[in-house]
């Protein structure tokens, strides 16, 4: 049966969903100049569980857990549902904790990036051009053979684990469960992680969106890195779409403040927008995948996006107790130097896992 | 002009499309390629058709093979 969702226009209306579903969600409550990020979200939900102790930014984000039950939903309708995994799984674990580092000094994913200029915040061209680089750089190591090697079925016993993961951390917000006097589960009462929509609104767009971009094959790293690697404007189109209804509806919604100070959740620091996001980038390539894409490829069974999303959010817990996260106030102590190692290890990544190219 | 056979089972995006890429931009087109995945399929033969080629393909059990021609 044709893939309706996987046709251009598909992609386009599903990248039109986003966008208008990301602008809806900071109209009812999500943080401003924002409406999704992966990366922020998945750094909220470390937050909550107490992988990291920074009080504005705890909450355990139904659009993440949505996006992966959606997915999950959607792949096991069209009997895409195949649990896979063993393809380099520390590595990913580790490219996802230094995809985070990165994201982290910019304050976004490239969804937030591309939802950060819809919304007029200058800062996210700097985000965008780096995101760009590093994608240009991970394709110099796709041309030259790179690759983390193949996956293998795995027993379809073996995956309920991310799913109920993702079933439980729902339970838990549902239910606000508190473990010990003064301990997790965290909820902000101030700060980004008090700014949210109603849960059941966060859900259910959650998981339409999951849904739509399993379908889709929506990923905004690819679509970079097709144009630049076999020139094909497929998956772009998608990214486009996001843009320009995200953008709007920003209008309508009278959420547009174009400038580069003065943006809620962002700092007006060039450099290190644009280098975090490059190591973002990088490591996106190098792992096959955006942050959003890696966590509908978890819904489908595929293990390794599984482990590159706990690598994120295991990276967001790092990122704040090691200062490395930014602020609204600049870079943090750490940030540059989590970028350097970062860059020193998806080099050596990039360089070593190679196939030898038979043509 | 003999067929290039191309197995891309398991490999995670882009490699599927890389290889066939590969192959079709150093003169084949008669090419075999197995995936296992509805993915790969569909990148596979979106290039295809992008490069001029046709794709005509079949399933052989839980895999899917894609034989390219000069459209």
């Amino acid at each position: 049966m044709k893939n309706i969702f996987s046709t251009r226009m598909g992609i386009i209306a599903v990248g039109a969903v986003i966008g208008i579903g990301a602008a809806l969600l900071q109209y009812f409550g999500n943080p401003p100049n924002m409406g999704i990020c992966v990366a922020c979200f998945e750094r909220d939900i470390a937050g909550a569980l107490g992988l990291h102790r920074v009080d504005v930014v705890q909450y355990l984000r139904p659009e993440i857990m949505g996006f992966v039950l959606g997915a999950f939903a959607a792949a096991l309708c069209a009997r895409e549902y195949k649990p896979r995994g063993g393809s380099a799984p520390l590595i990913r674990f580790f490219l996802g904790i230094f995809a985070m580092l990165g994201a982290l000094v910019f304050l976004g994913c490239p969804w937030r990036a591309l939802l950060r200029l819809a919304g007029g915040d200058g800062n996210a061209i700097l985000g965008l051009l780096g995101l760009i680089s590093g994608i240009f750089i991970g394709v110099q190591f796709l041309k030259r053979g790179y690759s983390l090697g193949r996956s293998y079925a795995q027993r379809k016993a073996s995956n309920w684990i991310f799913p109920t993961l993702m079933v439980g951390l729902l339970l838990f917000l549902l239910f606000q469960v508190t473990f010990t006097p003064g301990g997790p589960i965290f909820f902000s009462l101030k700060g980004p992680g008090s700014q949210h929509a109603p849960i059941f609104i966060s859900l259910i767009t959650g998981l339409v969106i999951g849904a739509l971009a399993q379908r889709s094959r929506f990923c905004t790293m690819g679509a970079f890195r097709d144009v630049i690697l076999i020139k094909d404007f497929h998956l772009i189109s998608g990214v486009a779409a996001l843009l320009v209804f995200a953008f709007a509806m920003n209008l309508i919604l009278g959420q547009f403040k174009g400038g580069f100070e003065g943006q809620p959740i962002a700092h007006t620091n060039h450099v290190w927008n644009f280098l975090g996001m490059t190591l973002a980038g990088l490591a996106f390539v190098l792992a096959g995948g955006c942050p959003g894409r890696q966590l509908f490829l978890s819904g489908e069974g595929d293990m390794d996006a599984a482990i590159f999303a706990l690598g994120m959010i295991v990276g967001a817990g790092i990122a704040h107790n090691f200062a490395t996260a930014s602020s609204p106030k600049g870079i943090a102590a750490f940030g540059p130097a989590a970028v350097i190692i970062g860059f020193i290890f998806c080099l050596i990544i990039g360089f070593t896992q190679r196939d030898k190219i038979t043509a | 002009m003999t067929t290039k056979h191309i197995d891309a089972r398991g490999l995670s995006c882009p490699q599927p499309v890389v290889l066939v890429d590969r192959a079709i931009v150093a003169g084949n087109t008669d090419l075999e390629i197995l995936v296992d995945n509805e993915v790969a399929f569909e990148n596979i033969t979106r290039l295809a058709t992008r490069r001029g080629l046709k794709a005509d393909v079949r399933q052989e059990g839980s895999d899917i093979v894609i034989r390219t021609a000069k459209a």
